[in-house]
């Protein structure tokens, strides 16, 4: 009977297709968990690290790294992904895993130069072309009709980094009176139509859908964005005040000694400080944590000056986390949804 | 005095009514089908031919056709068998709990493909009973081809069953007792009778299936950890292209898939047609 043929047809294509992508990987696999803008910046830096590795005479190694916001990555490796270093947005994330899943032992902070961290970055707006609303410094931010797209800080690293920066910037505008800074900040998020949850979602609302006047953004993803989608469409406006973001790496411990990766994961992390690893992230608009390293140093002159305050200013994310971005903090306080 | 009264026959309208619904109905077709499509693959060679071949050829795409066809391959004909099987009991027998069970089977169209997903990660994950014992066991579930599967079953599974009730309640059991009566067996009378009349329904229901299963976004990406050229499906690899601002090779992948959806419309029109004459017993859809 015909039907009945094709029905057995269809099932013999299935169950080939099926051993037709079984295949055996006999190289050993490294997964980076990392967060939204470092894109371009890991897959530079892959080529560079697997043939720096092989040239050490180890074998071949496949690199895997996921992209997402940084609080729903850390996530995923809470939740069982088989994560072998984690390069996140901030060290409140490594934080969570380490205490919700103990993956990642409790005192990483300090295993690796600068804070385990390779690179930093800081807080800028991004415009568009011509600057047309004027706006110059944090206080603009808040006049009439200024819309401003960020993301949500309860899933985005970036977005708290935000969050910081316009403290910051209260803090020192009105001598720290806390109750003029809170004003500022929920005006602030009164102005943002769309919160996305992650940073290169708010790039591509601001960028691609149009929608807003200002982008706070990571300098880096500010500089991409120019660089992607032209340097006719957007400026970047350095406010007068900024904090000094530092995303950190770290090994996920229990992944690594489970799959016998520990010194695959080791040095993927320690070549980032290397001169090459600095190099790339200079390229990539990441200010390198030591610059004297970098084979370009015209790379370095795209970096303005910017006044940054430290999050240990803030206690560190240790405190920050839970008193600004945990269930019913800061936050949750002064955080309106726009009606 | 004679009553006057034209009725109007039902079934001509005038010629104002008709063009107008036409026209409504093309401009709806237009706006919210043709122009996007078509967007959709101006886009795709917006960069001309050889980088639309290069897109979709490239090993990360490649990798993720092919998961969307296993995962395909191996959730449709569950679907078929679990649908026929629903269908059958539900359309052919009296037994309680039967009005429970057509709603448990509605329970995935009404329910967000996201939680659909955040289900394995409470089931599977790292923190869960199961999640743990698969993982000693030398088996990943979530972050992992098998967990894409269950979360693609989960949100497909109705698409037969639903096509199927209606047609078989509507046959009644009165071919098969016949069957039964001139001596058929249990697997006689299924082959014989019972799929031959149904399978017009069957394959509209499995095209449906499969054109979804391809498809699905919500369910998968909360649980594929998008490990690139491991879980990643076409929807989920057009996302991350789109995000590294790779637009065309996202639209030459959402292309991809698009014809691939197109494919199994042609598919089922082209069997009908081949298999047209046979299916008197059926209701045709």
């Amino acid at each position: 009977m015909t039907f009945k043929r094709t029905l057995a047809l269809t099932a013999l294509a299935g169950s080939l297709l099926f051993i037709g992508s079984v295949t055996a990987h006999g190289q050993q696999t490294l997964i980076n968990v990392s967060y939204d803008p470092t894109r371009e910046l890991y897959r530079e830096y892959n080529a560079a690290f697997t043939s720096h590795w092989q040239e050490q005479g180890n074998g071949a190694v496949t690199i895997q790294v996921t992209h997402g916001g940084s609080g729903s990555q850390a996530r995923t490796v809470i939740d069982g992904l088989d994560a072998d270093v984690v390069t996140l947005a901030l060290e409140a994330d490594i934080n969570a895993i380490a205490e919700q899943s103990g993956k990642i032992r409790a005192d990483w902070r300090g295993t690796l130069e600068n804070n385990n961290a390779p690179y930093t970055s800081t807080i800028v707006f991004l415009v568009r072309k011509g600057n047309p609303k004027n706006l110059t410094d944090w206080g603009d931010l808040v006049q009439e009709g200024v819309e401003v797209i960020t993301p949500n800080p309860k899933t985005s690293g970036g977005a708290r980094w935000n969050l910081i920066a316009a403290w910051a910037w209260a803090d020192r505008e009105f001598d720290g009176d806390e109750a003029q800074i809170r004003q500022f900040v929920g005006d602030l998020y009164r102005h943002v139509p769309v919160l996305d949850s992650g940073a290169r979602g708010s790039t591509t609302t601001f960028a691609q859908r149009g929608i807003g006047d200002v982008l706070l953004a990571w300098e880096n993803e500010a500089f991409l964005a120019i660089e992607e989608l032209g340097p006719d469409a957007f400026d970047i406006v350095v406010p007068s005040i900024s904090v000094l973001a530092e995303p950190p790496v770290a090994i996920v411990d229990e992944n690594v000694d489970a799959k016998g990766t520990r010194d695959l994961a080791t040095a993927y992390l320690e070549y980032l400080y290397s001169d090459v690893g600095q190099t790339i992230a200079a390229r990539h608009f990441y200010r390198p944590s030591n610059p004297e390293l970098v084979t370009d140093q015209s790379l370095l002159e795209r970096f303005p000056a910017v006044d940054l305050v430290s999050i240990d200013d803030y206690g560190g994310w240790v405190e920050v986390q839970p008193s600004f971005f945990g269930d019913g903090g800061i936050f949750d306080q002064i955080y309106q949804p726009v009606q | 005095m004679a009553r006057n009264i034209r009725l109007p026959d039902p079934t001509t309208e005038s010629g104002t009514v008709k063009w107008v619904t036409i026209a409504v109905a093309g401009l709806f077709m237009a706006v919210v089908l043709f122009i996007p499509l078509l967007a959709v693959f101006l886009e795709a060679f917006r960069l001309g031919a050889g980088a639309f071949l290069a897109a979709i050829t490239e090993p990360d795409a490649l990798a993720a056709i092919r998961l969307t066809l296993l995962v395909a391959a191996i959730s449709v004909p569950l679907n078929m068998v679990f649908g026929v099987a629903a269908a059958w009991a539900i359309a052919k027998y009296e037994f309680k709990g039967k009005a429970f069970l057509t709603t448990l089977i509605d329970l995935p169209f009404s329910v967000s493909p996201v939680i659909a997903g955040l289900v394995y990660v409470l089931l599977f994950g790292s923190g869960s009973v199961l999640g743990p014992i698969f993982n000693s066991a030398g088996l990943q579930v979530l972050f992992a081809v098998p967990g894409v599967v269950l979360a693609t079953l989960f949100v497909t599974f109705p698409f037969v069953a639903r096509e199927l009730i209606p047609l078989m309640e509507d046959q009644g059991t009165g071919d098969e007792e016949a069957a039964i009566s001139l001596g058929a067996g249990g697997w006689q009378t299924f082959w014989r009778v019972t799929l031959p009349n149904i399978k017009w329904g069957l394959l509209y229901g499995v095209l449906l299936c499969n054109a979804r299963v391809m498809g699905e976004f919500g369910a998968v990406s909360v649980v594929s950890g998008r490990l690139r050229g491991e879980t990643v499906t076409m929807p989920l690899q057009i996302e991350i292209l789109y995000n590294e601002y790779n637009f065309s090779a996202a639209f030459a992948v959402a292309a991809l898939l698009a014809l691939l959806a197109l494919v199994t419309l042609i598919l089922k029109a082209l069997l009908e047609r081949v298999y047209g004459r046979d299916h008197a017993g059926g209701v045709r859809h």
